[in-house]
């Protein structure tokens, strides 16, 4: 239950961000969309029924599952590139990131 | 060929993409190494297409690694043909691109050919997690693609679109991990062979495969959630959109076919919702490209129509439908790379593509008119073009089964995108080059071609009156990507029957997966 409840509020949290109009917001709220898929793939792994990633249990079977672990890494490094991406799209071009601009606008 | 083979699709242009950065800005290098790249990976694609000229499918997992652990790269006649079409794109492209001076940059090259890995990856995968990190292998060089531009040429314009295409990216691609951790959680197994046909008994798979497809739903641009792609692909350079256009939503729609096909085993009950999205998709993108100005808004409101079109294909699900909508699908691709490439060849050329800015363009340039007329004509549907032979096949196939008022809305939006195409041709193509009543208004000295088409609009802004006949003409180089794709339509249009073919063996591979299954289990 504690992981759902994580990721609803981490989803709240980033829907509020991503309706602001600054880009710096928006990514904000990306990273916490991120964590919160993360926290889903962690949670699909069984994260109830099994035991913890490390240490050494006397059970093989009970040992947390490996794979949504390598998951997550993967999303995490893809999602970190991306954040960094829009940071510089966030600094390049005028002096604000305001998004609500439209390209015309922007022409003009 | 072996099925061993496989993992070169992406690892080939993987390589030659980081040789190209170690090598540096040498020109004639990278065009060799881009194009000899691409043209090897439509040779081995179009060996893969002969080899399931009679059906089956070929896995292999990756390193030898045992089933279930291994990540299987799978390959039957539906991947192979889209592997042959989106290379033929990136090549003629990536020739527009290099004729329309886009190419200039060193990074071009290595960026096009990492997206080419991602599109072959995304292909040929058969796991659920792969397919997200080769859309994101596919997205992250795109990101770089739409910014691209000289030293100090970048546009605003292009800085705004990236920010709207890299958030609504990001956005889907979350949404698409999600679902698979969904897909993790309730059946175990991310692996599309052991997935197979489970949603039909397990609802939570279900649900989970359902969130799939709504982000890849998104990725394709359907009603409700197509304005980004009009709003964002017209904001970068013509080369760009037409590769995007090629690639992007195409991958997208070939996994819901794909995933649809193979976890809901074509489920029957949810094929109503399919078709009235798609129905909607069709009207919707085809009124919105009546109040834009330029043609490149225009055509992007198009392909938002026309998606529709081609999924209607799997909402249907039948043989005759899965058939037709394959058939669509690569015809479109061919189409819309031309339509943007020819009218991309005279924004790059004039500076401009804004309906009523040009005129006369047909008189001055023969070649890219004839090359456009030949596209807009199939992408209305008219014989003797394979834009008739798709829509032909795809309104018999909704006959068959008893979608009448499918047929209704592709026969009334295809009068619509003929008036489009018509609205384009009357604003661009058509009139007098008004060159000698506007002497006053024409730049002095014709600005040089423009490495982005954007740029050229600001520096020489084009008056309602241009004086076309001082700029210089559209090249052989530069008409001739718009030309070779026109000529491919007009070929598949009459010589529809090969293509038709061979979808209807992708169309047998999507009906009956059992071949793809067991090339999986087997690898």
């Amino acid at each position: 239950m504690t992981v759902a409840i994580t990721a609803g509020l981490l989803v709240f949290g980033a829907v509020y961000l991503m309706m602001k109009r600054e880009m710096l917001r928006v990514i904000l709220g990306f990273i916490l969309l991120g964590h919160a898929g993360n926290i889903v793939l962690m949670a699909a792994g069984g994260t109830s029924r099994r035991d913890l990633p490390y240490g050494s249990p006397e059970d093989l079977s009970t040992i947390a599952d490996p794979l949504p672990q390598a998951f997550v890494l993967t999303a995490i490094v893809i999602a970190f590139s991306i954040t960094i991406v829009m940071l510089v799209l966030a600094v390049t071009g005028n002096d604000d990131d305001d998004t609500a601009a439209t390209a015309q606008e922007v022409q003009e | 060929m072996s099925a061993a083979l496989l993992p070169l699709f992406v690892a080939v242009p993987l390589m030659m993409a980081a040789l190209l950065v170690i090598v540096g800005d040498r020109r004639v290098i990278h065009t060799v190494g881009l194009l000899g790249t691409m043209i090897a990976a439509v040779g081995a694609a179009v060996a893969l297409v002969i080899e399931f000229r009679s059906g089956g499918a070929i896995a292999h997992g990756i390193s030898s690694w045992p089933f279930g652990i291994a990540i299987p790269f799978v390959a039957d006649m539906f991947t192979a043909l889209m592997l042959v079409v989106t290379g033929l794109l990136t090549i003629v492209c990536s020739w527009f691109a290099i004729a329309s001076g886009r190419a200039a940059n060193v990074y071009f090259a290595p960026l096009v050919l990492v997206l080419t890995a991602g599109v072959n990856g995304a292909l040929l995968t058969a796991d659920l997690f792969n397919l997200f990190v080769f859309i994101e292998v596919m997205l992250l060089p795109s990101y770089g693609l739409f910014v691209l531009a000289a030293r100090h040429k970048g546009t605003l314009q292009q800085v705004a679109g990236a920010r709207l295409y890299v958030t609504l990216n990001l956005l889907t691609s979350t949404v698409f991990l999600i679902g698979v951790g969904f897909i993790y959680g309730t059946a175990g197994t991310v692996n599309l062979a052991e997935l197979a046909g489970l949603a039909t008994t397990d609802p939570t798979v279900a649900i989970s495969g359902a969130v799939c497809l709504f982000a890849l739903a998104i990725k394709a641009s359907v009603v409700p959630v197509h304005g980004w792609l009009a709003a964002a692909y017209p904001a970068t350079s013509p080369a760009i959109t037409a590769l995007f256009s090629g690639l992007h939503t195409k991958v997208a729609i070939y996994g819901i076919y794909r995933i649809y096909a193979v976890v809901f085993d074509g489920d029957s009950r949810w094929l109503w919702i399919g078709v009235t999205l798609f129905c909607l998709t069709m009207v919707i993108g085809v009124l919105g490209a009546v109040g834009e100005k330029t043609t490149r808004s225009i055509l992007a409101f198009h392909m938002i129509s026309q998606i529709g079109y081609i999924l209607l294909g799997v909402a249907l699900f039948t043989f005759a439908g899965l058939t037709a909508g394959i058939f669509y699908l690569l015809h479109h691709m061919i189409v819309k790379a031309s339509l943007f490439l020819s009218t991309g060849a005279v924004e790059v050329r004039y500076g401009t593509g804004e309906i009523g800015k040009l005129s006369g363009i047909a008189k001055r340039e023969p070649v890219i008119a004839v090359a456009f007329f030949i596209a807009a004509l199939s992408l209305a549907g008219l014989p003797p073009f394979s834009g008739f032979v798709a829509k032909f096949t795809l309104i018999l196939a909704s006959v068959e089964a008893g979608q009448i008022a499918a047929v209704v809305v592709m026969l009334l939006v295809s009068l619509v995108t003929l008036l489009s195409m018509l609205k384009i041709w009357n604003g661009v193509f058509w009139g007098d080059s008004k060159a000698s009543n506007s002497d006053d208004d024409a730049p002095a000295v014709p600005a040089a071609p423009s490495p982005s088409g954007g740029v050229a609009t600001k520096q020489a802004p084009v008056s309602s009156a241009t004086a076309v006949a001082e700029w210089p003409r559209i090249g052989m180089a530069l008409a001739g990507p718009a030309v070779f794709t026109a000529a491919i339509t007009l070929g598949l249009g009459l010589g529809a029957e090969l293509l038709l073919g061979l979808s209807a063996v992708a169309a047998e591979g999507l009906l009956d997966t059992t071949a793809y299954v067991q090339a999986v289990m087997g690898s």
